[in-house]
């Protein structure tokens, strides 16, 4: 099971990344539990400068911009 | 050990350079044949020639297309240019970085970064607490929405590249000058008290290389992505321009907004911070404007609050400001606003 946290104030791309991530496990059948950090203080609390951020398992491993489905598969095996 | 990048990665390069050129020819070949083209449609109007209405289609026939055109490929150049940097990145560039040359700094680097306002709080708690000073924050925050790929390719598409290099100039100057004024007066404990506790940690993000054909596919996704959200906008502009140019009484315009008019600039300015609307709106209407007979530099600060001074930038905002801070902040950029127009008006 991984922790999939997306950051992000409730813009539209921060829903479309959490939809295309929760569709990307879905199809590579990785169980993960997805939440959704709106919060600006947690949010700057995880260093990132631009939304939608990705956190896996505690690691930031992207932020700004509509993550690729390829790097989000790579992220989800890893 | 050389390093090169993996046959893949270089057939992938290849094949989008490839791609590129030949989007880049079409391109170059459509746009020569859109003047005798739009000739050729206006003078298949059955409109009488001389009435207001012909006016206004052909405007419309001439700008439309136009427009789409380069803005399509301003987008695309600055999506590409855009891939070399990253909101992460540039705060590292700026970190504890002295005011005066982080303001310039922060400025240029505001054009040149990636940014949404939906970003805006995340990046600005995420500049300061990483020692990022105020200021310097301020200049970068005003810089990224005002000078934009959209208003600086509508600006080249519609009025010439001389007054699109004046905007951009123009509103550095303003970043810059903005940034520093709110630095010097030392408004740190203006910030929500929240702001200040934070302690970011730097972010781990592994800083992937991207191969050529990543950066041209993010030009690409630019293209679609913003060119697909502001088209109705420009057509609904450039619809206004098309009647401001077909209807509107050029004495009365010149009157009101000409050079001779002192209090246009503060009208302008006084009209346009609360106004909400993107570069894609506003830059066809003041096209029509200038033809007919507004002065530039009052034109010039309507525009530049329009862009850069917003009501739901400031709501955005009022989550790490105290109103009083984000008073002085609009207080102090309109005024450098202010000075543009004026100077504008005075020099041409």
């Amino acid at each position: 099971m991984k922790t999939v946290k997306i950051l992000g104030p409730g813009c539209k791309r921060c829903g479309d990344t959490a939809d295309m991530v929760q569709a990307e496990a879905d199809r590579l059948g990785v169980a993960i539990d997805l939440k959704k950090v709106t919060d600006y203080a947690d949010i700057a609390g995880y260093g990132v400068a631009a939304t939608p951020g990705v956190v896996i398992d505690g690691k930031v491993v992207h932020a700004g911009g509509l993550p690729r489905p390829e790097d989000v598969a790579k992220w989800l095996a890893g | 050990m050389s390093v090169s990048a993996p046959p893949l990665a270089r057939a992938q390069d290849a094949k989008w350079i490839a791609g590129a050129a030949a989007a880049l020819a079409l391109w170059i070949a459509v746009y020569r044949q859109l003047d005798p083209f739009a000739g050729w449609a206006a003078s298949k109007l059955p409109l009488e020639p001389g009435s207001h209405l012909r006016e206004a289609v052909r405007f419309f026939i001439y700008d439309a297309p136009k427009v789409m055109m380069l803005l399509t490929l301003v987008v695309f150049a600055m999506g590409v240019v855009r891939s070399f940097f990253s909101p992460q990145r540039t705060r590292a560039l700026l970190a504890g970085r002295r005011e005066g040359v982080g303001n310039v700094a922060a400025a240029i680097l505001g054009v040149f970064t990636p940014f949404c306002s939906c970003s805006a709080v995340p990046l600005f708690v995420g500049f300061v607490s990483a020692g990022v000073p105020l200021g310097v924050t301020f200049s970068f925050l005003i810089a990224a929405p005002m000078i934009n790929e959209v208003a600086l390719g509508l600006l080249f598409g519609l009025l010439g590249w001389r007054i699109a290099a004046a905007y951009l100039v123009f509103g550095l100057a303003v970043a810059i000058v903005s940034g520093w004024i709110i630095g010097r007066m030392k408004l740190e404990h203006w910030l929500e008290p929240w702001v200040r506790a934070v302690r970011a940690a730097p972010s781990d993000l592994p800083d992937h290389s991207l191969t050529l054909a990543d950066r041209l596919r993010a030009g690409l996704d630019a293209v679609r992505d913003i060119v697909g959200r502001v088209w109705p906008w420009i057509l609904a502009g450039v619809g206004a321009g098309a009647l401001i140019h077909g209807y509107a009484p050029a004495e009365l315009l010149g009157e009101i907004m000409g050079r001779g008019a002192w209090w246009s600039v503060p009208a302008a300015v006084l009209i346009g911070v609360p106004m909400y609307s993107n570069a894609a709106g506003i830059i066809p209407v003041v096209e029509a404007l200038l033809a007919k007979g507004a002065a530039l530099g009052t034109v010039l600060a309507f525009m530049m609050s329009v862009i850069a001074l917003s009501l739901p930038e400031m709501i955005i905002l009022r989550n790490v400001l105290t109103p009083r801070l984000i008073a002085v902040f609009v207080g102090v950029v309109a005024t450098g606003i202010l000075a543009v127009g004026f100077l504008f008006n005075a020099l041409f």
